[in-house]
């Protein structure tokens, strides 16, 4: 028999029944919600008078609508206020865990998961979001849904699903000390596009993702949707079961032992075939900025805006002339010339504890430049706020000029009321620069935590390769 | 869902090609929590002679007297005649919920737009597929006769009109047979109750942790 991919072993241990016709029903382990996803789901469930399947293996909290300052202040958006009390009452009415607004636990879906350790190796895990692809960094295989997914997850704990083909990308050697996850997935999006892995799920290996930590991973699982594939994953090591140990959901004492063991069979056997391989070499990256309205519109920091003209492809051309002019970039333009107007350090890319150790770093005991009108660190969840808040780092962005929020999506998809101002330019560690995404009008680029934070101080992007 | 045998109901003309999921229900009912209580709105714009936003009593609202919906003789139609390409647009499933909570449970038409064909048997709806000259007598035959009816009996592929006349239709069998016994996606994966049992009984064996 051929080895298996670590995408057909999770596959393999999650069938519940072959259908025979290329799809099969998936017993799905974990199932996070938000509020914006979930509520007509909840409503379908109660007008069909079902219960859910398993409640134990939801977990709720609100994120897209939160506010970022003065909580106690409750919602002002009415729309957004809706939503966040519609989840309490389903998940009060369910019976369904929820960290509430208020909670110190509560903060985006992608991040709490992991920090809770209710993301493990080798599960199925789904939530209504695209970015539910982050947990594959455990070695999970994770997806996001549609909402009347969240139903049918809500009232079977199963989906019918069609197997993917699956992709290696292995990416082989040293990165350099200033590339970071961030830098990587960039990358990787700009060789293979935003439709590199459409179909396809995903396996990131080699050397350079070995070194990563896990959290890294979770930067480079995350964009793996902005690569087309709606599920990235990278197998488990000794560094996943060291960062799973101890956290309130995982498993204790003898159950430890026996997942301990099953995780270490978490990777591809050495004669898998994948359906697609595409290798890369570290040592060639190098920061990333992105300068368009997709994120495989990316070159490195000292790098200038790609020229139109060069393009021979007439429906590319017209595409980079389109993103130009919404940026209001010109062709040719060192990246390092490009100033900012606001830096927005947070999202479920880059919003975790070493994110922000990273960003502290870069400010070196700098100040945000007098050109720059907001620049705002948002932490992941409100224990990563807590944590930063014992390293002292809140009074590093602080003393910097940095606004230190509470935790939430923020300015990432500018569902509250973080967002950028028609015209205004935006350094964001999140994962999307499609127009509008941060605000009507607005312009974002895509960069690293290091690169977001140096770009506030100097008030454009800095080669922070070269500063060393 | 509600089963789907067989039907007999009046029948209200939309006598225009390409009606969007926009004009079946416009885009400011979408930030609704809810799936349910889109009947109100349906149609929206051309049903009422004022801008409708969530929220308005539609009651108080002044209808618009030409628009087909508005008349006294379609008031308790379940059964909806329409042109070609019915429900193009967007992907999003307020459409069918509209339609249904109307209290539309099927749609005659020449063709339909993909999604929105997928979308209305997931709810429910039955969609009909007729000859655009099938199509086109039907539409004379109800503006010709006030209270027309059309009995539609779906187990065998049938629809009768008052003249006597029957007319068969083609229906996938797989959707077909979700209709009858009013299953939905969920309903169907109910049905492998005992194997998702089963499955979580081995499971538990071979990974105890993800059931503690
Ligand atoms: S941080 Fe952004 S990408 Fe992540 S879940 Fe929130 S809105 Fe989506």
């Amino acid at each position: 028999m051929a080895g298996r991919t670590l995408y057909d072993k999770i596959w393999d241990a999650h069938v519940v029944r072959d259908n025979g016709d290329g799809t099969a029903l998936i017993y799905i382990d974990r199932h996070l919600v938000h509020e914006v996803t979930s509520p007509q789901a909840f409503e379908g469930l109660r007008l069909a008078g079902r219960k859910p399947w398993r409640v134990d293996v939801n977990l709720a909290t609100p994120d897209h609508n939160v506010p970022t300052t003065d909580r106690s202040k409750g919602i002002a958006d009415p729309v957004s206020r809706t939503q966040v009390e519609t989840l309490d009452q389903n998940c009060r009415e369910f019976g369904i865990t929820e960290f509430k607004m208020e909670d110190l636990r509560q903060g985006i879906v992608h991040v709490i998961g992991p920090e809770q350790g209710a993301t493990l190796p080798g599960m199925t895990v789904v939530c209504g979001d695209s970015h539910t692809s982050t947990h594959g960094a455990f070695g999970a295989l994770a997806f996001g849904i549609g909402t009347s997914e969240v139903e049918h997850v809500l009232a079977t704990q199963c989906l019918v699903q069609k197997k993917s083909r699956s992709m290696l990308i292995r990416v082989d050697r040293k990165a350099g000390p200033s590339v970071t996850a961030k830098d990587i997935v960039l990358a990787i999006i700009g060789k293979i596009g935003t439709a590199g892995g459409t179909g396809y799920a995903v396996e990131f290996a080699g050397e350079a993702i070995r070194d990563l930590s896990i959290e890294g991973r979770m930067t480079l699982c995350n964009m793996a949707i902005e690569a087309g594939a709606r599920a990235g994953m990278v197998a488990a090591d000794q560094k996943t079961i060291d960062y799973v140990r101890g956290r309130p959901y995982a498993p204790k004492d003898m159950h430890w032992a026996m997942a301990e063991g099953a995780w270490r069979d978490l990777v591809s056997d050495a004669d898998a075939k994948f359906d697609a391989v595409v290798t890369l070499d570290a040592t060639t990256f190098v920061p990333q900025v992105t300068w368009g309205t997709s994120p495989e519109m990316v070159v490195a920091v000292g790098a200038r805006v790609p020229d139109p003209a060069r393009e021979s492809d007439p429906v590319k051309r017209d595409g980079m002339q389109k993103a130009l002019d919404y940026m209001g970039l010109k062709a040719n333009t060192p990246i390092t010339s490009i100033a900012v107007d606001k830096v927005f350090i947070g999202s479920c890319t880059n919003s975790r504890i070493e994110d922000l150790r990273a960003a502290a770093v870069a400010i070196k005991g700098g100040k945000v430049a007098s050109t720059v009108k907001l620049a705002m660190v948002v932490p992941g969840s409100g224990l990563v706020k807590q944590q930063a808040e014992q390293e002292g780092l809140d009074k590093i962005f602080l003393e910097a000029g940095f606004e230190w929020r509470d935790p939430g999506c923020s300015m990432c998809l500018a569902m509250n009321a973080d967002r950028l101002e028609p015209g205004e330019r935006c350094a964001s560690t999140s994962n999307r620069n499609f127009e509008g995404r941060q605000g009507q009008g607005g312009r974002t680029h895509l960069v690293s935590p290091a690169m977001a934070a140096a770009a506030a101080i100097a008030g454009h992007f800095i080669d922070i390769g070269k500063l060393g | 869902m509600e089963k789907f045998e067989k039907l007999t109901a009046i029948v209200a003309p939309i006598d225009r090609p390409n009606v969007d999921t926009d004009a079946i229900i416009p885009k400011q009912f979408l930030k609704s929590i809810k799936r349910t209580g889109f009947g109100p709105n349906l149609f929206d714009e051309w049903r009422y002679l004022d801008h409708g936003e969530p929220g308005m009593d539609n009651s108080k609202r002044k209808l618009n007297p030409e628009f087909v919906l508005n008349q006294s003789r379609y008031k308790d139609a379940k059964i909806l005649l329409a042109r070609d390409n019915f429900g193009c647009g967007s992907s999003r499933e307020h459409a069918p919920w509209a339609l249904q909570d109307y209290g539309f449970r099927a749609i005659i038409a020449p063709s339909y737009a993909d999604i929105f064909f997928n979308n209305s048997f997931k709810n429910g709806i039955l969609l009909i597929i007729l000859d655009a000259a099938i199509v086109d007598r039907l539409f004379k035959a109800v503006t010709a006769q006030v209270g027309y009816q059309l009995t539609i009996d779906l187990a065998a592929n049938m629809i009768k009109t008052p003249e006597g006349e029957t007319i068969s239709f083609e229906v996938d069998e797989f959707r077909k047979h979700r209709l009858l016994n009013g299953l939905d996606d969920i309903g169907l994966t109910l049905q492998q109750t005992d194997d998702i049992k089963a499955y979580e009984v081995r499971r538990r064996q071979e990974a105890p942790w993800l059931f503690s």
